[in-house]
């Protein structure tokens, strides 16, 4: 029943699971650091390989053999000046932020109250509420946009950061209730009966004493509902025509050159750097928060 | 238990239900109505022959359908790339697991490592790949041919219809193999040392361990990682967009591509949303099933 159980250090014994002699040991060292490496390589492989050609010249991109390591004389930062100057990347940086943020907090501001309410309150149809918002995560993003698109056109909200913002804050809620459902079950009970006694109703008790216990939770949730919205794609391809207000994944996806031939592999480089910076950052400083709140999202449900 | 004329009992459920309201209002909007406008629009046709009005066609749309070969070809490309990239990222995640359980100096900046390609956009990954796989200055062809040599000249990999699918499927392992060593790794963390320790006194070898027991102790993580990337897998549009956009020769259109340019590019809302209707099923029988084993495989173990 233990969610945070993770990166706890386990009592193992030093070289790994029952080593009978020690001849064997080096190996199984060299064996396992052999997988590690692997398993490294693998993760970083394709990022750090954007991230050398984003700043290579054009010609150390298209010299035969492919060039990995690039001379003194071709490095540059070309790329990157070209997508903040030909291109608007400074202002999608800011669409992508400001409409995964905005729904991120609206997310954790509408699905924390729910997930009490599921968690403590005891309502009838308990279960097949959680069950549906189970559910609801497996759904693809590609069954809702057809029914989205004509909410969108009624409404006018075309090209409104309010036509991401709401489907955003829809589509993390199931993660966000399951995540924070789990979290308030493990809240030691008497506290808030101890509230109540001292004459709390149950929003005061939530805004007073869970609230701020519930921190470190909202941060998790907030992370992952973070990062969904940031690398959300079709809703975005679809609601935002407008150039100025396109978010990140779907400028990069649509950088092209001025002919079919003239294929801007540097700056479409340089744009994934800039638009994975932010996550690799994230992972780098909240990797245990997002471990914790995926399994808890998924594997407690 | 309690009864609900008990005043206090009233009022907390009153609670409940106000602080409920919004979230579900929302789903509600976001998920349940495209879905069930979906299934009403279905039956009627609405396109540019109609002038974009709807009219009631009854199960056109489905008989359309039946016959459509471009349809069963994108739901057997969906169907390929499910099951293979579903199996390798199983058997590539249960492998990293296993790697990252380990004992080792550094373990927690390899995790963080580890679990990078998950949170990165699709998107932008499928830009990385497609670069990869360029034919005349990709690092994949330069590798095949002067580090292993095992090619004479440079392939064109995303512009031949079977490797356009295998690149594919080998961009999605590369980004979610990740999420499934994720909840394989909590679920191993989980299992008691005790007994790896009690079975190789009986003289187990490591292979048996892992066979009799981390494996069926893992069933429920299994099950559930599987479940997850089958219905991302099944409906994954942003990958194959980018990267090929379906091509060559429709080779990697997955059938939400094909949703989506039934509605985006022919304006023909009735028969897309029929055919998001159908998705819509196949991914409720796969799910219905697998929750069907999930409860038995939970039976079984004892595991919540």
């Amino acid at each position: 029943m233990t969610t945070t159980a993770h990166d706890t250090p386990r009592q193992t014994p030093p070289a790994g699971h029952a080593t009978p002699g020690a001849q064997s040991f080096p190996l199984k060292k060299v064996l396992l650091w052999v997988a590690i490496i692997a398993v490294v390589l693998f993760s970083l492989g394709p990022v750090l390989w954007q991230w050398l050609t984003s700043i290579k010249t054009n010609d150390a991109i298209t010299e035969l053999p492919v060039v990995y390591f690039p001379a003194p004389n071709q490095y540059t930062l070309q790329h990157y000046i070209e997508l903040f100057t030909r291109e608007r990347f400074g202002a999608y940086i800011f669409n992508s932020a400001f409409v995964a943020i905005t729904s991120t907090l609206l997310c954790l501001a509408i699905g924390s109250p729910a997930a009490y309410a599921l968690a403590r309150l005891r309502l009838p149809g308990e279960q097949f509420i959680l069950a549906a918002v189970l559910i609801v995560t497996l759904f693809p993003y590609i069954l809702l946009f057809l029914g989205l698109l004509e909410i969108v056109r009624v409404t006018g909200l075309a090209n409104n950061y309010l036509a991401l913002i709401i489907p955003y804050t829809a589509i993390n809620l199931p993660l966000t209730i399951l995540v924070m459902r789990s979290f308030f079950q493990q809240l030691p009970r008497d506290l808030e009966d101890s509230a109540k006694v001292d004459g709390y109703n149950t929003v005061q008790m939530l805004t007073q004493i869970v609230l701020p216990m519930t921190l470190p939770a909202l941060v998790t949730t907030g992370i992952l509902a973070f990062i969904f919205a940031w690398n959300e794609y079709i809703f975005a391809l679809t609601f935002m025509t407008r150039e100025n207000l396109k978010t990140i994944p779907v400028a990069a996806a649509q950088l092209g050159g001025t002919t079919l031939f003239d294929v801007p592999f540097g700056p479409l480089a340089a744009a994934t750097i800039v638009g994975t910076l932010p996550l690799i950052l994230l992972v780098l400083f909240f990797q245990r928060k997002i471990v914790q709140g995926l399994t808890s999202g998924a594997v407690k449900g | 238990m309690t009864t609900t004329t008990d005043p206090i009992r009233a009022r907390e459920q009153r609670t409940g239900w106000l602080l409920l309201a919004p979230a579900a209002l929302i789903l509600l909007a976001i998920y349940a109505y495209p879905i069930g406008r979906a299934f009403v629009l279905s039956f009627f046709t609405e396109n540019l022959g109609t002038g974009l009005e709807p009219v009631f066609s009854g199960v056109d749309n489905y008989v359309r359908m039946a016959l459509d070969g471009r349809f069963w070809l994108s739901i057997w490309n969906s169907t390929i790339f499910t099951v293979v990239s579903l199996i390798l990222e199983l058997i590539l995640g249960m492998a990293f697991a296993l790697i990252l359980d380990q004992a080792f100096r550094g373990r927690g900046i390899v995790r963080t490592i580890a679990i990078l390609p998950w949170a990165l956009p699709t998107a932008i990954i499928a830009l990385a790949w497609r670069w990869i796989f360029n034919d005349q200055y990709g690092v994949w062809n330069d590798m095949l041919v002067n580090w292993f040599h095992i090619l004479e000249n440079p392939v064109n990999w995303l512009g031949n219809p079977t490797w356009a699918m295998i690149c594919v499927i080998a961009a999605d392992v590369w980004k979610t193999t990740s999420f499934v060593s994720i909840l394989l790794l909590a679920g191993l963390q989980s299992i008691s040392q005790d007994l790896y320790e009690a079975h190789s006194i009986d003289g187990a070898t490591p292979w048996q361990s892992f066979r009799q027991i981390t494996l069926p102790l893992l069933m429920p993580q299994i099950l559930i990682a599987s479940l997850f990337r089958f219905a991302q897998a099944f409906g994954i549009f942003d990958l194959p967009q980018v990267m090929t956009g379906g091509g060559p020769g429709g080779a990697t259109e997955m059938v939400s591509l094909y949703i989506y340019a039934t509605v985006m590019n022919y304006l023909d809302f009735g028969y897309g949303a029929a055919l998001v209707v159908i998705t819509f099923l196949v991914l409720v029988a796969v799910v219905a099933l697998s929750t069907f084993f999930l409860s038995k495989v939970r039976n079984a173990t004892g595991v919540q």
